[in-house]
């Protein structure tokens, strides 16, 4: 049995066993827990299909700086309750979950018609895909930076106008206290206790 | 490689069925922003997988780029959640059915 089936049937159950956990996890710290595992093995899978700088990011993007993300406005927002069962509409659970299964089986045939299970991973991968290069990172930049130069330059764009965005979202002194709240204020130190 | 690409193609749908379930079902807005964040993962192994079947790195570019876009959806939703958070004192979506401040 070759390497690469055998890690995919290792870290295959695993993924499909964290993020179902994830989904049943009632408590919200540990459905983060659930998912930051999930991300791992996704991060192997980007592994075994030849893409070791994508592998590095998953990790150190996904892994690390957005779950550490999560996991800090879950404990300052103090969610990690368990949140309840009741439904609002009635029936929507277990509708969800078979429109769900639903989307799984017809993916499964659509993959099954178009791609077909014979189809496998080309061997020299690694050659003809980096041409020639000495290694992922390189090819990838080659290809980010002559091909896909534009909407590169548009993802730091972006990137700026999130980082602002959040800062606006974020912050509490943005809005200025009007004069209501300031004669709000004042009214309310006004009555003074008679001796 | 050994491993047909159909497979990692299959377990790609369903990580995106869950996270789909994920987000119809629970109720914590966070939760659903994580589910959501799942099927971006999902649909990042798909590509990564193409990738490798036609023999291009294109796929992966495009995965890369998903992955920034998906940084940059994660840090304003949750700066959004954090002010619905402020003014309701609640981060699960049935109390926020109001589209009023």
């Amino acid at each position: 049995m070759p390497l690469d089936n055998v890690v995919f049937w290792v870290f295959a159950p695993i993924s499909i066993g964290s993020a179902i956990g994830m989904l049943f996890q009632r408590n919200a710290v540990h459905a983060a827990l659930f998912l930051i595992v999930n991300f791992f093995t996704i991060a192997v899978f980007f592994l075994i299909l030849g893409a070791p700088f994508l592998f590095a990011v998953q990790i150190i993007v996904y892994a690390g700086a957005i779950m550490v993300l999560f996991l800090f406005v879950i404990m300052l927002l103090g969610v990690d309750r368990e949140e309840t069962l009741i439904e609002q509409l009635r029936g929507q659970r277990p509708l969800a979950i078979v429109l769900g299964l639903g989307v799984a089986v017809e993916l499964f045939f659509a993959i099954r018609a178009g791609v077909g299970f014979a189809t496998r991973g080309p061997e020299n991968f690694d050659e003809v895909a980096n041409r020639g290069l000495v290694g992922n990172a390189e090819a990838l930049s080659r290809v980010l930076f002559r091909n896909y130069f534009f909407p590169f330059e548009v993802t730091s764009i972006l990137l700026i106008i999130a980082a602002i965005a959040v800062m606006v979202l974020a912050s509490r002194r943005a809005r200025a206290i009007t004069r209501a709240e300031q004669a709000a204020a004042v009214d309310r130190r006004e009555p003074e206790p008679v001796a | 490689m050994r491993t047909p690409i159909a497979y990692f193609l299959i377990l790609s749908a369903a990580l995106f069925a869950i996270g789909t379930v994920g987000v119809l079902v629970r109720r914590n807005a966070l939760v659903i922003f994580m589910s959501v964040e799942l099927q971006l993962n999902a649909v990042n192994v798909a590509l990564v997988a193409f990738s490798r079947m036609h023999n291009e790195l294109d796929g992966q570019v495009l995965a890369f780029f998903s992955m920034v876009v998906a940084a940059a959806e994660v840090v304003v939703g949750l700066a959004i959640i954090l002010n619905v958070y402020r003014r309701r004192h609640s981060a699960i979506v049935d109390d926020v059915s109001l589209l009023r401040g």
